[in-house]
């Protein structure tokens, strides 16, 4: 388990922000910003770095990926829970 | 609540006592920048603006030099002219003038060169700043304060961390009478509806679809997606995957008062509370567009630092990266990075942000204010002729 975790802002999110850089094989226990309790506890699926996006649940393709409880895009592969989620798999609705 | 603070004649509250050495043109920019080394208390910006413009751009740069001249922050203008230049001299000196400043003019050609302006810009401003020092701080009010928000080189603890510190403290500030301007349109992409949610108005929410549909539609004009400027290579790279994941993060400086009024870029506002202001994603345009409407001081977030400051206004940094705190100590006044370890809540954090807002009003330097960082840029709706 590592020590500082993850943090998900809102309840409904779908990724959480990883607090350090992540390696395969971790674990990771996921924290909620609004209760500061620990909810749940993740296999790391491959390097994540420090500040960047885990995958808390499943994401299809199309589907919305949810941060602060707002929509911040759409995944464009389908996404495993501990993947890391960034711009090589989600795209922005706007431009 | 009580600060000390410069009680100007038209009753507005400055937190400096300047003298502005204020170059009309770039072509008088770097004689205003010898003058204003020469006199202890003088500060002035690298105008690259004033000539060569048209229309609606020239109108925006006249009044926002004219805006910036009469600063509550600023004793008195020695305005610094090349004398042929579109935004003339003589109409600037004269329009900061009636609005009740002390201002003198010194226009380049009719010096007979650099060497008699610079003699002449340092005499008028020697004797305002021999002036400004003799001038005691009173008694003044935090609602007197407009607070000026702003963020650069995000990262996502920017979201996670500063931005809602800095929030608490703007509730705070607006809850004892004072002002903060959201700010930076391209960052309120993908935020809207929660924007939207807080309107005093219904008519503010038409206001903030106007100002985002018109940059919107200004980049499809052009041909460019507005996603290759935002997020930026750095924000990229740092872990903010979108523009509306950014924008997010941003609005969280905004607290959770309500939004009273939206603004154009430099207006002065006409409502007391929590504001928006159309300006860039750009940084330091942004900054000296909610400066020209009054913002007394800035408070700036930053995820992986930045330097920026104003001349006229001092800038307080705060990082919610603890990593980047000590890293550019040199450039970083408040660490907000404790939140996401764990020492401090956001209510703590915010409160030290509100304590510091406090100290810098009554004469406490920013670490920007210590290097005389002046960055300056006007946000330009026009092109160069």
């Amino acid at each position: 388990m590592t020590t500082l975790g993850a943090i998900m802002v809102d309840d409904q999110d779908n990724v959480a922000t990883v607090l350090e850089n992540l390696k395969p094989d971790h674990s990771v226990a996921v924290k909620s910003k609004k209760s500061n309790e620990a909810i749940k506890s993740l296999k790391v699926l491959e390097s994540i770095p420090v500040y960047h996006k885990i995958a808390v649940e499943k994401i299809q393709v199309g589907e919305k990926i949810i941060k602060y409880g707002a929509v911040i895009g759409t995944a464009t592969k389908e996404i495993e829970i501990g993947e890391h989620v960034h711009t090589h798999n989600i795209k922005s609705l706007r431009g | 609540m009580e600060i000390l603070g410069f009680k100007r004649s038209d009753g507005r509250v400055g937190i400096r006592n300047h003298i502005l050495i204020l170059p009309t043109s770039s072509c008088s920019a770097e004689t205003a920048r010898i003058i204003a080394a020469q006199v202890d208390g003088a500060v002035t910006f690298q105008n690259q603006q004033g000539c060569g413009q048209l229309g609606r751009d020239l109108i925006r740069t006249n009044n926002i030099l004219v805006s910036l001249g009469c600063h509550p922050n600023v004793f008195g203008v020695v305005v610094v002219g090349l004398g042929c230049e579109t935004c003339q001299p003589g109409c600037i000196s004269e329009e900061i003038g009636k609005r009740g400043m002390r201002v003198k003019k010194v226009v380049i050609q009719e010096e007979g060169g650099t060497l008699g302006a610079i003699q002449k810009g340092v005499r008028y401003a020697s004797e305002m700043a021999l002036e400004a020092s003799a001038e005691q701080r009173i008694s003044c009010s935090l609602a007197d304060l407009t607070i000026a928000l702003e963020c650069g080189g995000s990262d996502p603890t920017s979201g996670l961390a500063a931005n809602p510190s800095v929030g608490h403290a703007s509730d705070k500030l607006i809850e004892a009478g004072g002002s903060t301007i959201l700010s930076e349109t391209t960052e309120f992409i993908g935020a809207e509806d929660t924007l939207a949610s807080r309107m005093a108005k219904p008519e503010l929410i038409e206001d903030l679809k106007r100002i985002i549909g018109r940059l919107e539609e200004s980049a499809r004009r052009s041909g460019e997606d507005l996603r290759g400027g935002n997020p930026t290579p750095g924000n990229i790279a740092s872990g903010i995957s979108t523009i509306e994941e950014k924008s997010l993060g941003c609005i969280n400086k905004a607290g959770s008062s309500q939004l009273e009024e939206v603004l154009e870029y430099g207006e002065k506002p006409t409502r007391k509370g929590l504001l928006i202001m159309d300006s860039p994603g750009f940084d330091v345009d942004s900054v000296v567009g909610m400066v020209a409407s009054g913002a007394q001081i800035c408070i700036f977030t930053t995820g992986m630092g930045t330097p920026v400051g104003n001349g006229i206004v001092p800038v307080i940094k705060v990082t919610g990266n603890e990593a980047t705190y000590h890293k550019m100590r040199d450039n970083i006044d408040v660490n907000a990075g404790e939140v996401l370890s764990g020492k401090k809540s956001i209510e703590e954090s915010g409160e030290e942000i509100f304590q510091e807002i406090c100290r810098v009003a009554q004469g406490k330097k920013t670490k920007a204010e210590i290097f005389g960082f002046s960055e300056f840029g006007i946000w330009r709706c026009g092109e160069t002729v």
